[in-house]
């Protein structure tokens, strides 16, 4: 058995999945403050990739330039979908709304395609180095940076729920809707700030993985697989995305390792999260950390 | 001095409704002309019995009534002046008039720190700190209690919503049956509490209420609606001693005392409606 290798594939997959976990809050947010499945999660990341990566090539910026200005424009991008065409669906029923996120996701994919085209794209060199060794292990410079981003974003998540204002608007706009109206929070703000929110957030994700594997809609993938982190970890539960995601990251590279070394199957790595997520349904519907009382999907 | 010099002349009403009609999922009317002042710096309170329309009449005023599909169909709400009949509830709140929700409805997964924090959501200023401590002057209890808000006990919640209105420095509180669900200590020490506030700070009070008892002792005036209407309305003295009010929302009345196989068949002998 190789040990090194599969060490080597449990830290890759922790990276990855405390990616996913951004990724995953950003979800639960949205689901917690709107009740909406977001069916479009992911083409945020893909969005958020190929504006990056559009400012970089075109208007040449320094990367970290070029990083906050997308940030800003995703944060823009999110309130703006939600103002334009989610405010409107408020009051209709949930799975309207939640087709409407599906088709959103069609429309950004085509959209990005038609932009940008099909081909994946690299974005120019930020790190002098492309990997640094730690303890013997193969870390790429990207991912490094992005368990940094990672860890910083789960802080202010943290922070901002329990001390802000508007955190503690959101939290109680989740909590009941009305009791919130009558404190005097507009709920239609926290619908936008969520959206907002979340696009800003996840678009940090498709640019650290966009970096590492090229631009393409394959990104929008990512948001799939938060499904099954998700899921895990609990739809309503902050804390169940960031331990689902890393659960999820580390489970598809040690199926990938074990498929590659024995088994011999193939493309292990995109199921194998799938096929957890069915188990997960069977025994657990909640998830590890979900109220019980939350709509199923 | 001051206190003196507002008794003399009489105040001006704060909130004044305005023959309201109300009807919910466009079909079903539930006030059908309720009129009331409430003048600046006093306790009103509004009496009646169950789905007389007493929660649907706060709700109207504070702009709530939108939330649970309901409208104004008809009258006006004038608060300081302003038409606030079709405005949200959270411009309402931003206007001065806080609501402070029957069943007490505090967020049950937050603290109660936090909780009195969202008391201030509306405010800019940055003195919120120093209305905390406020807050804790008047129900010391509550900074004892640093776990969840869902934890604490019914008088206690009952508080913290007192409190968190209390946080948005409102010119009016209208409270929705705050003795609700209370032990008759609770609700003595709860309405205690209303009445010193509204003395200390001069919050005008609107309060609905079925403990009539306590509810017309803590109150210069008060409005009695049946069905969707105002049928009696008068100062504390008049009500307290008002035959129909004692009979029937007081008990007992000027009558002999009954026997109890006389209050086993007691029917109310008299509408007002």
């Amino acid at each position: 058995m190789n040990f090194e290798l599969l060490i080597q594939l449990i830290v890759n997959g922790l990276i990855v999945g405390l990616l996913y976990g951004v990724v995953g809050m950003c979800f639960v947010l949205v689901y917690k403050s709107t009740q909406i499945v977001n069916f479009a999660q992911g083409e945020f990341l893909l969005v958020g990739a190929w504006v990056c990566w559009a400012v970089l090539i075109y208007l040449e910026l320094p990367f970290v330039v070029g990083f906050l200005l997308t940030m800003a424009f995703m944060a823009i991008f999110g309130v703006l979908l939600q103002m334009i065409v989610l405010r409107p669906m408020i009051g209709e029923p949930i799975i309207s709304v939640i087709m409407i996120t599906i088709g959103l996701s069609i429309f950004f994919q085509a959209l990005m395609k038609w932009i940008f085209g099909v081909s994946a794209q690299s974005y120019p060199q930020v790190f002098t180095t492309n990997s640094i060794q730690i303890f013997g292990l193969n870390i790429e410079a990207a991912y490094l940076m992005s368990t940094v981003i990672a860890l910083i974003i789960m802080v202010a998540f943290y922070l901002f729920f329990k001390h802000s204002k508007y955190g503690l608007a959101m939290r109680a706009t989740a909590f009941d809707q009305q009791i919130a109206q009558s404190l005097g929070i507009s709920v239609k703000q926290v619908f936008a700030m969520s959206w907002g929110i979340a696009a800003t957030v996840s678009a940090t994700a498709g640019i650290v993985i966009g970096m590492v594997n090229g631009v393409s809609n394959s990104l929008s993938l990512i948001g799939i697989k938060v499904f099954p982190a998700v899921i895990l970890g609990g739809l309503d539960s902050i804390i169940g995305a960031i331990v689902g995601g890393l659960i999820i990251g580390v489970l598809e590279n040690v199926a990938e390792f074990f498929d590659s070394q024995y088994l011999h199957v193939g493309n292990m790595y995109d199921i194998a999260p799938f096929y957890v997520l069915l188990v997960i349904l069977w025994f657990k519907p909640y998830g590890l950390f979900g109220t019980k009382d939350i709509e199923r999907i | 001095m001051s206190q003196a010099a507002i008794k003399i002349q009489p105040a001006s009403p704060i909130l004044s409704v305005n023959n309201i009609e109300v009807v919910y999922d466009e079909v079903i009317q539930v006030l059908r002309g309720v009129s009331l002042d409430v003048p600046e710096g006093e306790i009103v309170t509004l009496l009646g019995p169950n789905g007389a329309g007493k929660s649907t009449t706060l709700k109207a005023i504070s702009g709530l009534l939108k939330t649970e599909n309901g409208e104004v169909t008809k009258g006006d709400i004038t608060f300081m002046g302003e038409r606030i009949d079709n405005k949200n509830a959270e411009d309402v709140v931003r206007s001065g008039l806080f609501q402070v929700m029957e069943g007490r409805r505090i967020i049950e997964d937050m603290t109660s720190l936090e909780n009195l924090k969202l008391g201030a959501f509306t405010r800019k200023d940055a003195q919120i700190n120093q209305d905390i401590e406020m807050v804790y002057h008047y129900f010391p209890r509550l900074k004892e209690r640093t776990g969840l808000a869902g934890y604490l006990s019914g008088g206690e919640q009952q508080m913290l919503a007192i409190g968190r209105a209390l946080m948005a420095r409102p010119k009016m509180i209208c409270l929705d049956e705050p003795s609700m669900g209370l032990s008759p200590l609770l609700v003595k020490e709860v309405f205690g509490i209303i009445k010193k506030i509204n003395q200390d700070q001069g919050i005008t009070m609107l309060l609905v209420e079925q403990n009539a008892n306590y509810a017309l002792r803590a109150a210069n005036y008060g409005y009695i609606i049946e069905s969707g209407k105002v049928v009696l309305d008068g100062t504390q003295e008049q009500l307290l001693n008002n035959e129909d009010v004692k009979e029937f929302y007081l008990g007992g009345g000027n009558e002999e005392r009954k026997s109890f196989k006389d209050l086993k068949s007691y029917k109310r002998r008299k509408r007002w409606l």
